[in-house]
């Protein structure tokens, strides 16, 4: 019998016990175990971000960390931030500024930028470019996303 | 699931983590960041046996002042806490520019300065830097404990002198000289990609603008971070002229670096970054010293 761990982990303010084997990653713990398919995974190894959740408030690869190191945490994934009728203002920026085409990656967008506008409410383009510097989008060539950064940060000012 | 089963530990102390690696021995493997041991283990280039994780251990996360004015780095400080720590920036300015180079945000907010050390990826930028600020590591084992010098530390590309049962518990930073200046040059195919050449500069003069000390360690173009000894015959002694400054980039890029050719690019063209980014940092590292 393989070696399980139990662990206590809050997801989106919602606290959750379960067992779970060591080599068990956390991308695969939110997608299979808790049925959070709004994070997604690309590569798998810490390169496109796809996967990137919010951890104790900062932004994280999920898939180069084990659930059993999320016990005692809170994570935060993409579906903490909005409902389809009550968006997140960086959500709402990037439909505005058509920032996403096939949407794979956005959900690592999103939480990368929550974590980053939190942080630092008013950057500049190069900034900006810094901040996503860890995210992969093989649709949009990036423009359409920069623009939609500048005006989530308005709309987080105007709140 | 990716990785290959493993036991795991999760000691909260750094009593509990030795004495799991004292009795692990070889099947034992430090977990810190995981930022690169993870993504092994997810393509099962890695297989350890057991992981030790020491993420639990609060005792090896602190930045300390030493009252020489240098700094003590707890082994499992993440990067991102090194890059905006204000005591870091006033006593080394140059190590949070350094760790804004490595990967990317999310990376940099896991990974860890220690692991990046023991780690000792030949691409990595925080060996190297260990190795141009003459850091001292202390390694610690059940029972026992050692002071390592960063230039003696890295044995080949992810070796290093680490017995299975030792972790890395600490880095210490001595003082900047009086007079020092420092700089830091790479090439990357984009923003967060690892580097096809890089350089740190570390220069110290003195009153009469003469060099007295120069370490230049270059990395990703050979097993191991490089310290160039042609720059200290050089310079040491001299006024660092512009002359001075292309010879030991000349002979550097030809005699004391081992690049490879991949497909992102040819040694003999790393050879030729090795040349610019060295002329470049010591340019600038003795126009900011003072």
């Amino acid at each position: 019998m393989a070696q399980t761990v139990k662990i206590n982990v809050t997801v989106n303010g919602k606290q959750y016990e379960r067992e779970v084997e060591p080599r068990l990653l956390l991308s695969d713990f939110i997608r299979h175990d808790l049925g959070l398919t709004g994070t997604h995974v690309g590569c798998e190894h810490g390169l496109c971000g796809a996967c990137t959740v919010l951890m104790d408030g900062e932004a994280v690869r999920s898939c180069t960390i084990f659930a059993v190191q999320a016990d005692g945490h809170e994570i935060q994934t993409v579906e903490s931030l909005g409902t389809p009728d009550n968006l997140h203002p960086i959500q709402q920026a990037f439909i505005e500024k058509h920032a996403l085409q096939c949407g794979f990656c956005t959900p690592g967008f999103l939480m990368t930028l929550v974590d980053y506008l939190g942080d630092n409410p008013n950057p500049t383009e190069e900034e900006i470019r810094e901040a996503i510097d860890g995210n992969f989008c093989r649709c949009t060539g990036y423009f359409n996303i920069i623009e939609a950064v500048k005006l989530a940060a308005q709309k987080m000012a105007s709140h | 699931m990716k990785p290959a089963p493993f036991e795991y530990y999760a000691p909260t102390s750094v009593e509990e983590a030795l004495a799991t690696l004292q009795s692990l021995g070889y099947d034992g493997k430090v977990l810190a960041g995981g930022q690169s041991l993870i993504p092994a283990m997810n393509f099962r280039m890695a297989r350890p046996a057991a992981l030790v994780d020491l993420n639990k251990v609060k005792e090896l996360f602190y930045i300390k002042p030493t009252s020489d004015g240098g700094l003590a780095i707890g082994t499992m400080t993440r990067d991102s806490v090194v890059e905006k720590d204000p005591l870091v920036s006033e006593r080394f300015p140059i190590v949070p520019y350094v760790v804004k180079h490595i990967a990317h945000p999310q990376i940099r907010n896991r990974g860890t300065f220690g692991g990046a050390i023991a780690h000792a990826d030949p691409a990595a930028q925080i060996p190297a830097l260990s190795v141009a600020l003459q850091a001292r590591f202390l390694v610690r084992k059940q029972g026992g404990e050692r002071w390592v010098n960063a230039e003696d530390f890295f044995m080949g590309p992810f070796m290093t002198v680490l017995e299975p049962e030792e972790m890395l518990a600490e880095v210490v930073l001595p003082p900047m000289a009086k007079g020092s200046g420092a700089s830091y040059q790479q090439v990357s195919r984009q923003k967060g990609g690892y580097a096809q050449a890089a350089v740190i500069s570390v220069v110290v003069v003195d009153e009469n603008k003469r060099c007295k000390d120069v370490r230049v360690v270059l990395f990703s173009v050979g097993e191991t971070p490089i310290l160039s000894q042609t720059a200290r015959k050089i310079l040491v002694g001299n006024v660092p002229t512009a002359e001075a400054i292309a010879e030991v980039a000349e002979k550097i890029s030809k005699d004391e670096v081992d690049p490879g050719t991949d497909i992102h690019g040819t040694a003999e063209y790393r050879r030729h970054l090795v040349k610019v980014l060295v002329r470049r940092g010591l340019t600038e590292a003795f126009e900011r010293a003072k």
